[in-house]
């Protein structure tokens, strides 16, 4: 069997790329597709878990499938709004949207 | 050996995939390598012996989530020139810090000593799901569904044509 | 030589690990799977194009091909050999890798799910344990495949057309799967062969008849065949999202509508028709190829003889169908499978609970269908009388 450290490290990569994408982007879907990536790498965290420490407890799977349903969840309301902002401001570039600086 | 050659590929793929998302030109471009990325990771909890959950994963956000960020995509006019999803002023403090969070992690974990068990996984791991899910997790299952339809209410209502 | 398949790939299996490694005996046996699928599917694919050519045809009264061979059998060769002979034009501002990407991924979909069929008693490609989930979940791949067609064609209406198929695509996964559901809560299992080994006394379509409506319908409409073709009729949107494409990438197109239909028939025989189960299979295993090639078959005619048939929906109607209808429908079948199944183990008192409740929500759904047409109906004769 390969070891945990392997999968948990891939996991840290994935979550460092997603934080990444989620910070330097202007694009505002660009920003949801890396909080998209720390998702997953949290719910691969989970699965890796389950099947190194307790594969008889269901739990982590549950858990895993409840983190993918608020991920799908927030993509619908994120982009919902991220489609209204365009309606408004005609644009999704994220620096653009600062009415509200002093 | 052919689990760990197995899981090479498969990790180099979603990593390749999850880089392309974070560096492409094209928002369209960024969406199709999320699109690999998710299928990397479906196939890494394949690796994990969690098949319903790589199943799940495929269907949920290949099927549905991908889609809804192409249709915004489309809907925000996001390809073409405009699709330009270029980088923010402080993006080199953004990889110095990610870089950071990514060596501070692996090092942590390193030295930790995990309660690893080589216990395999039981057979009938799909019906215990299904009874955990209508048993002991009920309320979050409840809870879940309710998310669910406020999510599908509030987003028809943020995007409605006014 | 009752189970002639089996037996030779045992006796195979026997010599080839003789003399070879362990590792190498797998890989080799896995290639060698796949390549008989291949084949296998190639056959059928060839097949169906004659047969879908001569039944329209003779549905439509007229006799389709005949000049190419006897009866016109060379008829898909031929078909074949024009599309590999026609020029490949690629759209100028065409996005290259996405357009070519997307004939691979749209036949990659249906021809993963091969692996799962159970083609006959001890033959099925890999017997996972969430078989029909993975079939479900591989109509994602499709959908992705048609998004990225139509958005590299650099052309509006091929986007125009992507976005509507991908609406119908996704509106027709939903009642497709709770039929499916329906199938899974009366087996317990979601691995193809139980489900097969399940529908021992009677097969799932005598035992929930409703739900096999529901999947039929749907497949249908996830084939993209008339009468939900509106996507890619000539007389429509041009050809919808594969416009752009021509000679052997258009080929993995119809290539990939013909494998679908293979494929779906293949689940509906698994799910509804009994699979390989038949008189005398437990005495000739070899028979019970036979019976789901014969299966297969008979619901790839059934689609062809609706695709003569009946006229093309328009795409608010047939969107409506499938959240106004058919989900409804889904979620009753549903709710009555697992009621029952709760109720009771006994496999005859589910029956009788569950066949007179099957017929009794596809009556209730047809007279309700039925009330609402002749209202829209009146209300139409009265906006042009008036």
């Amino acid at each position: 069997m390969i070891s945990m450290y392997w999968y948990l490290l891939v996991a840290a990569a994935l979550f460092s790329i997603g934080f990444y994408g989620a910070m330097a982007r202007k694009n505002a879907i660009a920003i949801l597709m890396g909080i998209e990536l720390m998702l997953n790498a949290v719910n691969l965290n989970l699965i890796t878990f389950w099947r190194y420490v307790k594969p008889s407890n269901p739990a982590g799977q549950i858990f895993a499938v409840f983190v993918l349903t608020v991920a799908a969840a927030e993509a619908a309301v994120g982009l919902a709004i991220v489609i209204a902002i365009y309606r408004t401001r005609d644009t999704v570039n994220v620096e653009d949207l600062n009415l509200l600086k002093g | 050996m052919f689990l760990s050659l197995a899981f090479a590929i498969l990790s180099i793929f979603t990593l390749v995939c999850a880089l392309g998302v974070v560096t492409a030109r094209s928002v369209f471009h960024a969406a199709l390598f999320l699109i690999g990325a998710f299928f990397g990771v479906a196939g890494l909890y394949v690796l994990l012996e969690a098949e319903f959950l790589a199943a799940a994963q495929v269907m949920v956000y290949v099927g549905a989530v991908s889609i809804l960020i192409i249709f915004a995509i489309m809907l925000s006019r996001g390809y073409g020139a405009e699709g330009e999803a270029g980088n923010n002023p402080q993006w080199g403090w953004a990889a110095a810090i990610s870089g950071l969070l990514f060596l501070t992690l692996a090092v942590a974990m390193r030295k930790v000593a995990w309660p690893v068990v080589a216990a395999p996984v039981p057979k009938d791991a799909i019906a215990q799901i299904g009874a955990g899910f209508v048993g002991q997790y009920m309320v979050p299952f409840e809870v879940a569904s309710v998310l669910l339809l406020v999510a599908l209410v509030g987003a028809i209502v943020i995007a409605r044509e006014r | 030589m009752n189970d002639l398949i089996y037996n030779l790939a045992q006796g195979w299996e026997r010599w080839i690990s003789s003399f070879l490694p362990a590792w190498l005996v797998t890989l080799i046996d896995d290639l060698l799977i796949v390549v008989a699928l291949l084949l296998l599917v190639i056959l059928f694919v060839l097949a169906f194009i004659w047969l879908e050519r001569k039944l329209v045809a003779r549905l439509q009264d007229r006799t389709g091909p005949n000049r190419v061979g006897p009866y016109g059998l060379f008829q898909p060769i031929a078909d074949t050999l024009k599309l590999l002979a026609k020029e490949v034009i690629t759209p100028d501002g065409a996005d290259k890798a996405v357009y070519n990407l997307a004939p691979v991924l749209v036949v990659f979909g249906p021809l993963m799910g091969l692996g799962v069929l159970p083609l006959g008693v001890h033959l099925i490609g890999a017997d996972l344990n969430i078989g029909i989930f993975f079939v479900m979940a591989l109509g994602s791949v499709s959908e992705i495949a048609v998004l990225m067609a139509g958005w590299s064609s650099n052309n509006k209406y091929a986007l125009l057309g992507a976005f509507r198929a991908v609406a119908q695509l996704i509106s027709y996964e939903v009642p497709m799967v709770l039929a499916v559901l329906a199938v899974v809560i009366m087996t317990g299992s979601m691995s193809m062969q139980s489900i097969v080994k399940a529908q021992n006394p009677l097969m799932f379509l005598i035992v929930m008849p409703t739900a096999f409506v529901v999947y039929f319908l749907s497949a249908n409409a996830e084939m993209a065949r008339t009468p939900f073709d509106l996507l890619e009729a000539e007389s429509e949107l041009i050809a919808g999202y594969h416009i752009e494409y021509s000679g052997m990438k258009f080929a993995m197109f119809y290539l990939a509508e013909y494998i679908n239909l293979f494929v779906l028939g293949g689940v509906a025989t698994t799910l509804f028709l009994g699979g390989w189960g038949g008189p005398f299979v437990d005495k000739v295993p070899l028979l019970g190829t036979f019976y789901f090639l014969a299966k297969d078959l008979l619901m790839v005619a059934l689609w062809m003889w609706i695709r003569g048939t009946f006229p093309r929906f328009r795409i608010d109607h047939m969107l409506s169908f499938a959240w106004k209808v058919l989900v409804p429908v889904g979620v009753v079948l549903v709710l009555l499978t697992g009621f029952v199944v709760w109720l009771t183990n006994d496999y005859w008192l589910q029956l009788a609970i569950l066949l007179p409740g099957n017929l009794v929500t596809l009556w209730v759904a047809l007279e309700l269908l039925g009330r609402d047409a002749r209202k829209s109906g009146e209300r139409d004769k009265r906006l042009a009388l008036a």
